[in-house]
Parts: C-alpha cells; structure tokens; sequence
C-alpha cells in the first residue's frame, strides 16, 4: 500500500502510457466482448450526456476535439483549433474523412451535430450544457467558426464532448438510432446490433482515417452486479470487466490467467459540510439539543479533515486502490496546484482545534451518504463516522440509495434549498481540468447564472468566486491554469470541502489483453491491446 | 418464499375443507400433553425446537454475550476490518467469527442481525395474525354481503405473488423497519384471514354455537369463547409458515437493495454486504449470516412442519 | 350468466383503476428522478429544464390525469431513462422471463414429480426421508443466495456452464427463444434451475402427500385387489390422480414464477421483465414501473375472471349463489 501511496496520479499514468507502449501491434483481427458495469441508455449519441452513453458513442462517432486517456485535448475530426478573435474559435476540420454509409464529413454535419445535440425529444440529460451560449458558422467545407458572446477558453474541451452524426441524420429520431438506422458515424466501429438489458454489439470501420481497431468485432455486456461480473471474467464469459470490485482486486491479482489495469480517475471523493445554516439540522448538541452550527468555524472543519485518517480509508476500505486527495483533481490535470498535500492524520491535533473553536466536549453530527454511487461509499461513511467518533464527535451514519440521496442532498429541505449538514460525494471533472468542480463544488450557489449548481454546503467567499470567474474568462492557458490553482488553494485552505481520495478504476482481463486505463473512467475498445 | 406460504395454506385450506365440513381440525379435548408427546416424538422436530429456542434465545440476550455493539461506531475500528475467522481484534478479543469490511466482530453482527431478522419477522407476523383473525371472524361471523366482499379482497390478494406485493409497496415506501413491517403485514393478513375464516364457519355451524346462540350470549363471547379457540390450530401452524417467509421476504428485499437499510442490518442485509466478498476468498463474512438465516428458517419450518402433522388429523394413521 | 360475466367485468374494471391510482401516487412519492437523470455538469438552469420536459413540475393529479388519458389509449407513459414508450420496453423484455418461467416449470416437473412418487410411495426409505429434509432446505433456502452459490459453483469452479445473460436466440415456429441454440440452453439452465428450486421442493411435496394419501383410496386398493400390476397401479391410476393438484398449482404458480423471477433475473443479469422492473425501480423509471404493474394487475385479474367464469360454468352452485345476492 505505501508504495501506492508514493505513486502518484501521474505516475500511474506513465505505467499505463508505458504498457501501451510495450503493446505488439497484433498479427490478425479477432473478438471481444467487454463486460460493463453500467449500460448506456441509447444508442442515440445526443440523448443522454452520461458516461456509459458518451463511452459507447465515441466507438461509433467521432468528435472535433477527442480526448486521450488522460484527457488531454487531442485532435479528431478538427486537425486544428485556435481562438481567432476574442470571442470566436476556427477549427479546421480533418479532409477525407468518410461516414460509414460513404459519405463525406464536412462542416454541414458539425452544423447539424451542434443543433441536433441540445434539442432531443425526451432527453433526459442534454447536451445543451456544452452548446449553450455558442453559435456555429460554416466558413467553408474544412472550416467552421465557433462564436460566443464573451471570451471562452474552454471551447475545445467542451467541444470534445459532442458527438457528430452525418447531416443527413439530422431528423432522425432515437429510436432509428436504436435500431442502428441513423447511427452513423465517423468513429473507429460501426453499429452491429442492440439489445437492451443484453448487448450491443459493433463490427470494424475499414475505412477509419486513423489506426484501425484490431477487434474485427466487439460485444459489450452490462453485467451491473460487480460479483457476476467478475464471475463472468473468471468463467471465460467475458475477455475484460470494468469496475473490478476493490475486494476482488487482490484475488485477481494473484490469477496468473488475468491481467488488470489500473488508473486513477478525475473522480474526488470529498466531504461537503454546510456553511449557510447557523442551526443546521443534522448537528446538534451532545443529547440532542439545539447548538450553534460548529461547522461554520474553520477551526471546526480542519479538526474533521486532520481526524480523517486517508491512509487507512485508503488501505483496509478501498484495498489500496486509491490515493488520498488534498484538492479537487489528481496531480497531472490541467489548473491543480501543486502546494497541496493531503491532511496529515492528527487526532491530538483534531481534539486540540476543537477546545479552541469553544466545542472540547464535541458535539452530534449525522453524515448522509449514497450507497450505490461510488466505489465502496458506504464503507467510506461508515469509516468516517468511526474517526469522528474518536475524535468526540459522536457522528451518527445513514446511506442510502443515489435515488433518494442526490434528491434530498440537492433540494431535499425547505424551498429547494439542500437538505443534510455533513455529507459524502464525489465529483468527476469530466472536462478534465479544474475549473469544473471549482465552478459546480466552489463557486457561490448562483441559479441564474449558472454557477455553484453542486455547491451543497452553500460556501460562498466572494474573494473565490471572483477568481473562478476572472480564470473562466482567460484564454491564455498559462494564467488561467495559475489562477484556477490559487482559486483551489484558498478554497481548500477556507475549508470549503475536505477532500478524501481519488478514485482509481480497474480493469481485469483475460492474459494476454491489457487496457488502457483512462481518468474519464471509460471503458473503450480502441483502449483494450493485446501484449 | 410467497409461493411456498400460498400454497402450504392453500393445501391447508383445501385438507380442512376436503374434511367435508366434518370435523374441526384439531380436537378441542386433545390434552396439550398429548400434543407436547406427539410433536417431540419425532427427533428432528425435537432438535429444530432446540435450535430455534437457542436462536431466539442468543438474539435476544445479544448484548450481553457479544463482545461488540456493532453498530456502536465507538467500538468498531476500520482497521479491523474483514479479518478471517479466529482472529484477534485490534481491541482485544478475539472475533470468532471474522469481521466484515467495516471491521465489525461478525459473531456479534448476526446476533445483532438475527434480533432485527426475528423481530421484523414476529411483529409483522403478529400484527397480520392480529388483523387477518378479526377480518376472516367477522366475514364468518356476519356472512351476506360483507363476507362476500372481504373475500373477494382476499381472493384478489392471494392471487398475487407476495413478493411482487411487498417489492412494489417497498417501492412506494422507501427503506425502513417500519416500512417493511408494514409491506409484510399487508402481505400476509389475507392468509390469516382465510384460515380463520375456513375453521369459523365450520365452528359457527355446530350445535353448540346455536345452542350458544339460542342461551342469548353475547357475540363477542361467542366468537371469543367458542369459535376461536377452535380456530387456532390452524392459525398456529400457517403463523409458523408465514413467519419464515417472512424472514426470507425481508432477506430478499434486502439483498435487492430494496429492504431494510444500512443501520438496521438484518441477516438479509449483512448476506447482501457480504455477497461482494464471495468471489474473493472472504467467505465468512456472507456464509455465516447465510448459515444463520438458514437455521433459523429452517428450523421454523421443520417445527412448523411437525406441527401441521400433529394437528392434521387426517395425516395420523 | 352475461350478467355475472358483466359484474365481474365491471369489478376488475374497478380493482385496475383503484391499483393505478394506489399505484401511480405511491410510485411518486419516493425519491427525486431529476437527479438519476441529469449529468451532474449540469447547471441549475438545464436541471429545471429537465424537470419540465419530463413534466415533473407539474401538480401529481395532474399528472395522472396525463397518464390516464395515454392509457386509455394504450399508451402507458415513456420510459424516463430510455425515452421509448414503457409498453414497448417491457413488450420487449417478456419473451426471454417467459421462456425463463417456462424451463423452470419443465424442471419442477421432471425432477419433482419422481422425487415426490418415490418418497411417497416408500415412506420409510432412508433416501425418501432425504429427499423430504432437502426439499425443506428448497423451501428455506433464499434464492438470491443459491443463485450465488449455483455461480460460484457451476461457472467459476467447475466452469462447466456460462454465469450470467441469455444466450443466442434462434427462431423455431415463428417464436424466437433462447431455448432453440445449444448455446441458449447452456446460458439458461443455471438460473431456471434456480427459479425452479421453490416450485421442485412444492411438487416433490405435493406428489409425496399426493401418492401417500392416495394408497389409502379405494380406488387404488380396489385396483390393486383386482391384481393389477404395481407399475400399472403407479403410473396409470396414481399418476393420473396426483397430477390433477401438481397442475393446478403449478398453473397458479407461473404468475409468482414471473414476479419472482425479479431475484434471479437479477443475480443472472438475465435481461427480462423482472430486472427491468427492479432497475426501474432503483433508478426511478416511475412510467416503467407504473405499466409494468399495470400489465401485471391486468395480467392477474383478467386470469381470475377466466376462472371465476370457467368455475361458474363448471359448477352451477357459485353461479346461483351469485344471483342470489
């Protein structure tokens, strides 16, 4: 464990980049079938923004901007993109390029993408996060404008999000996606066949402007439950699993028939406290009476994140597979910084902050968490009561299933406002760069214009929501990534989440495969090699 | 589990009325000495009354013989957690039987489960028999009209699947132990009610119920003094079905997720939590709570089993 | 009798209108959809959004007033998470819950039927009294936890059999199944050897008291005084008799073998009603919920008046009774 511990996010990166690298190229094409832990819900690739959905499309379409596996802005369909003047981006797009019906991509299909994208029938998660607010403009046949109203330095990583289907598709319905119909695309595979609830299956694109897939065929199987689905690697079912379960990863490990991969993700998993309520519902005095919200105290909030021992949550609840977070997003992602550390486990120290805030007897607290959300989180919750009770926090716990929790977490209490005082999420930054959880997590809750959305322990300093602001309006890259890491540090520094562990994601194989692992936690056919 | 309990009843209804209305099913004369003799004659009832006695028993004296409270966060430590059988804990005692991934003593957790399993289980039973024997005396005992509708409700009921039932109303419900109660009571008073109502119109047929009648008592004394002792006999044995796939239904519920929370954990939650550690080598921490779910259930059924054949007579030969 | 037949008619009219009120304002009241559904990128402003294309801002009564409208028209809602109509998605899902309720009767059959005539007919015998103590474990044993096991055992120690899914389907007769491939076969026999457990140990029960309540009958000593052979006694005269209950029961028992086929289809990622009934459920796909339970109180009631009607004409005393009233 302690040498994962030295490991950083960057060097799991390099192992993974590294096996890559030792990958042969493979002699002739076969099968695989991929076994999921979660199905997408279409095979329309602008229904659904959710990972397992974008996870399939990007086998099927391409996108201008793609992302590699650690989600660093690559060229797809764009071969290049440039801020042209303040408030417009030029992307020259890929010449040659073929649908899988044989019809050429030019900018009529990006037009068409970006206006199909926000507006499906039905869609219950848009796509129109990504596009509000832009404007797209044909130039020429290779060339496209993209306009906004102020200066946007995020237009390609929020372009590498959508997918883009040929023009001629642009009417198509859902269900002619569903039944393979209208899903054309550009991408490395074609539509084969989807069954819901059983399998999707894709089939080679010979014509794919760059590497050629080696799978002349892949199947992909939604097993949800993580013990079937090991069951299904281990009997053969299966050649690669995603969402190994943490307990089953020693075990596997020590198989010599399988090879797992690892990586971690742009998953933090952090406590949000409540910073707004000065009687906060979930806190109270020792026996239960009413008490001034602690948790507004900074002295407070590190006395729970230095009670808080990361390495143990890390080792005995996640069985290693995890390292201990100290911000928002692993080393190596764009606007960390690199000043922050994770908080040293100090009980004395813990006890010590919390006679000075005026609270020596400690007080009750409940912490609400999901328990079929993230890897092991209501062990995790259940971890963290156990340290707080140590601490004289008599710390009460309660999971329950993400249906109920993200609800009441959100807008569970009086006018909307979020219901619990103390409690467990995570958040993935699936633009792969910092500004995302500052904007969502950090920012003041601020509905009409967007910001705070995820912010359930209402922190609010204006001092950060100003720097969050000025950085989401700096093209240059160097400064904004400055900014957005000063924005953090003062943000962790005010206790305004205390941040646990990033995730790491494992794949199990059969010998002989390896995967590719990726921090957006996608499991993708092009990312699975033979040795 | 439901279709063992519809269908046991079922096949119970059905031996009482192929009676042709002849005799009650058990013989209000029968010493209890004599039932005491015939039900422990044979070895395996006998060893499954132990059994269930020493269940009972070890669930509710459980916080005086485990060495946890496991739901005591004071007294679990995560680094304790998922330790083989015989192992010494981090605090000092040694965990008989493991610990599960949170670092709770497992022989203390099934204790702890087994109260919630078998308090869930009775006080719904109970509360169903409660309201099932007062709904099936009274479609009985008025007959006409309300007898035709009650039912028809319980017809209706019975027609479908207890689990589907108890799963949709969970659905509606949420999570709780209260919530469950209440899915299993609504699920299982309609057989309760069925019995008592097949045995009282038997009874509310005799001579001695007329003559009753015709002495001018009240209907309560009737119904309480004459028709429902003779009912009894076959409430006890469907109240020991009923009782099992209760516990089962709740284990189920749980392990779909769809049961009884985190903070109440019953044997079906500790089975679901510990269904993840199968694969990799942990067996105790979902085989012991499975044994102890097991013995409990079958320990009720073979008691229940030997019951139904004592008070059948149409069995003893 | 077209009058009885019209009142019953009216009845389940009635009991699958209270069940889709019960049913619809219970389903509602649990949980908030919004968040199962949305990317958590989302800002507040596309959340409310959602929340109006999907007609959650919307008062409850008015909103089922919605659905009653669609479902008089055989529209039962669209699926919040698919976006296709939740008829068509449980339509969808039936055929492999059907064929996987199918096999496991077959197999309560096969093996229960011998089983039980066995440990009927010799009482005494030490492996009837076996027979006897494992179906008790049939009845006890939870399925979700011999579903574990039967993987555990079968796919990844012996890995003679495939864990989980259905296997490939091919079309005989116009019906496509899983059950017509080697492959279908091999994928299916785990988990309808699971659900099948229950309904082995209630026919082994069934046919043991069956055959040993039957040794006392007139019918079979009068037989077996005019000399018949035992195998004639057994398998003409007996058979015939303990088979009339066995089915009877197992023809009621198909409808619990599809509500419990929920736990299997779960643990054997077995893609029918059941799962995407209980991922429905954990997701808050309410319209999914809502019309599979329409479909299956529709199912139950319309199945009870095929009886009750099928009673009145075989027996005339239910169908006066009924008049009287």
């Amino acid at each position: 464990m302690t040498t994962l511990l030295k490991k950083s996010a960057r060097f799991l990166a390099a192992g993974a980049a590294l096996t890559a690298l030792t990958a042969a190229v493979p002699a002739h094409a076969e099968e695989l079938t991929i076994g999921l832990a979660s199905e997408p819900t279409a095979m329309d690739p602008h229904f659904h923004n959710l990972g397992p959905n974008n996870a399939i499309a990007f086998h099927i379409f391409g996108r201008l901007v793609g992302q590699d596996e650690n989600q660093r802005l690559i060229p797809d369909l764009a071969v290049s993109w440039q801020p042209i003047d303040g408030n417009a981006w030029e992307f020259k797009l890929r010449p040659g390029v073929t649908f899988h019906d044989g019809s050429a991509f030019t900018a009529d299909d990006v037009v068409c993408s970006f206006k199909r994208a926000p507006d499906v029938p039905n869609s219950p998660s848009s796509f129109a996060t990504y596009t509000k607010g832009k404007t797209v403009e044909k130039v020429d046949d290779l060339t496209v404008h993209i306009k906004t109203e102020t200066p946007y330095p995020l237009m390609a990583n929020d372009v590498s999000t959508l997918p883009i289907i040929s023009d001629e598709q642009c009417e198509a319905t859902t269900e002619q996606f569903n039944q393979g119909t209208a899903a054309i695309g550009t991408g490395p595979f074609k539509f084969g066949e989807y069954v819901p609830g059983d399998r999707i299956v894709m089939t080679r694109n010979d014509d794919y402007w760059g590497d050629k897939a080696i799978w002349e065929k892949v199947t992909f199987k939604p097993i949800k439950s993580g013990p079937a689905r090991v069951a299904a690697l281990l009997a053969g079912d299966v050649d690669l699993i995603a969402g190994v379960p943490t307990v089953d990863i020693p075990q596997l490990k020590a198989n010599a028939d399988l090879t797992l991969s690892q990586g971690v993700s742009n998953r933090v998993i952090y406590l949000h406290l409540d910073h707004d309520r000065d009687n906060s519902p979930y806190v109270k005095a020792n026996g239960g009476g009413e008490i001034q919200n602690p948790l507004k105290d900074l002295r407070v909030r590190q006395a729970i994140s230095k009670a808080i021992n990361r390495p143990a949550i890390v080792d005995r609840v996640m069985e290693g597979v995890a390292i201990p977070a100290g911000q928002l997003l692993p080393e190596g992602f764009f606007g960390v910084s690199p000043n922050l550390e994770p908080v040293a486990y100090d009980p004395d120290g813990a006890k010590q902050l919390l006679a000075d805030a005026g609270v020596g007897d400690g007080f009750e607290l409940t912490i609400h968490g999901p328990n079929d959300r993230y890897i092991n989180d209501a062990k995790i919750a259940e971890a963290i009561g156990q340290m707080l009770t140590r601490i004289g926090i008599k710390t009460a716990v309660e999971t329950m299933p993400r249906s109920v929790y993200f609800g009441r977490a959100s807008r569970g209490g009086p006018n909307n406002t979020p219901e619990f005082s103390f409690i467990l999420v995570g958040w993935g930054a699936g633009s792969g760069e910092a500004s995302s959880p500052l904007k969502s997590l950090i920012h003041t809750h601020d509905k009409e214009r967007g910001f705070g959305s995820s912010n359930r322990g209402r922190y609010s300093n204006p001092e950060v929501d100003k720097m969050i602001e000025d950085a989401l309006a700096t093209v240059d890259d160097e400064k904004r990534q400055d900014m957005l890491a000063k924005a953090t540090e003062m943000a962790i520094g005010d206790g305004a989440i205390i941040p646990l562990h990033y995730q790491v994601n494992t794949w199990a194989a059969k010998k002989g495969l390896t995967y590719r692992a990726r921090t957006d936690e996608y499991t993708l056919a092009i990312g699975v090699e033979k040795e | 589990m439901s279709t063992v309990d519809e269908v046991k009843s079922a096949a119970l209804n059905e031996a009482a009325e192929g009676q042709g209305h002849a005799a009650p099913a058990v013989d209000v004369e029968t010493p209890l000495q004599r039932f005491l003799s015939e039900f422990f004659a044979s070895w395996v009832a006998t060893i499954s009354f132990a059994v269930l006695v020493l269940i009972i028993a070890v669930a509710l004296l459980a916080p005086l013989i485990t060495p946890q409270n496991p739901y005591d966060l004071a007294q679990v430590d995560i680094l304790d957690g998922k330790l083989p059988p015989f192992s010494d804990a981090y605090t000092g005692y040694t965990m008989w039987l493991g610990s599960d991934g949170a670092g709770r003593d497992l022989f203390s957790a099934i204790l702890y489960g087994l109260r919630i399993s078998l308090s869930v289980g009775v006080t719904s039973g109970f509360i169903a028999l409660a309201i099932g024997m007062a709904i099936g005396l009274a479609a009985a005992y008025t007959g006409g009209r309300t007898e035709a509708i009650i039912m028809r409700v319980v017809d209706l009921q019975l027609s479908f699947p207890a689990a589907l039932i108890a799963l949709i109303l969970i659905a509606m419900l949420g999570k709780g132990v209260d919530k469950i109660i209440f899915a299993l009571v609504v699920v299982q008073w309609a057989y309760y009610a069925r019995t008592v109502r097949g045995s009282a119109l038997v009874e509310r047929r005799k001579e001695y119920v007329e003559a009753a009648t015709c002495l001018g008592f009240s209907h309560t004394r009737i119904i309480f003094r004459h028709i429902l002792p003779n009912c009894l006999a076959p409430l006890i044995v469907v109240g020991t079905v009923q009782t099992a796939s209760a516990i089962a239904l709740e284990a189920t519920l749980s392990f779909l997720g769809v049961g009884l929370p985190q903070t109440e954990p019953s044997l079906g939650v500790l089975i679901a939590n510990g269904s993840e550690y199968m694969l990799s080598g942990k067996y105790w921490i979902s085989v012991f709570p499975g044994l102890a779910l097991l013995l409990t259930i079958v320990s009720i059924n073979l008691g229940g089993d030997q019951l139904r054949d004592v008070l059948n007579p149409r069995l003893k030969r | 009798m077209t009058a009885f037949i019209i009142r019953r008619l009216m009845q389940a009219v009635i009991v699958i209108f209270l069940m889709s009120v019960i049913v619809f304002f219970g389903v509602n009241v649990v949980g908030d959809p919004v968040y199962m559904l949305i990317s958590p990128d989302m800002d507040q402003a596309e959340i409310e959004r959602t929340i109006r294309n999907l007609g959650l801002d919307r008062p409850i009564w008015e909103q089922y007033f919605h659905f009653l409208k669609g479902a008089a028209t055989g529209d039962l809602g669209k699926s919040f998470i698919f976006g296709e109509p939740a008829l068509k998605l449980i339509l969808h899902h039936m055929p492999a819950t059907l064929e996987l309720a199918f096999t496991s009767l077959i197999m309560a059959i096969v093996l229960g039927i011998p089983l039980g005539l066995f440990a009927g007919l010799y009482p005494d015998n030490v492996f009837s009294k076996g027979i006897l103590a494992t179906s008790i474990l049939g009845f006890s044993l939870p399925t979700f936890w011999v579903g574990l096991m039967l993987i555990m055992l079968f796919a990844v120690v012996l890995g003679w059999l495939p864990s989980t899914g259905r296997g490939d389907t091919a079309v005989f007769l116009g019906i496509e199944s899983s059950l017509f491939t080697w492959d279908g076969l091999t994928h299916i026999f785990l988990p309808a050897l699971n659900l099948a457990l229950l309904n082995i140990s209630l026919v082994i029960r069934l046919t043991r008291a069956g055959a040993r309540e039957a040794m006392h009958q007139d019918y079979i000593k009068f037989a077996r005084a005019k000399g018949l052979s035992t195998r004639r006694v057994i398998f003409v005269h007996l058979l015939k008799n303990i088979m009339i209950p066995v089915v009877t029961v197992l023809g009621l028992e198909f409808g619990s073998l599809i509500a419990f086929s929920v736990v299997t289809e779960t643990i054997f990622a077995w893609p029918g009603m059941g799962k995407l009934l209980i991922d429905a459920i954990l997701q808050l796909d309410r319209p999914i919920v809502v019309a599979y339970l329409m479909i299956i109180v529709a199912f139950f009631v319309v199945i009870n008046l095929i009886v009750d009607i099928l009673y009145s004409i075989l027996d005339p005393r239910v169908r006066l009774r009924d008049q009287g009233q």
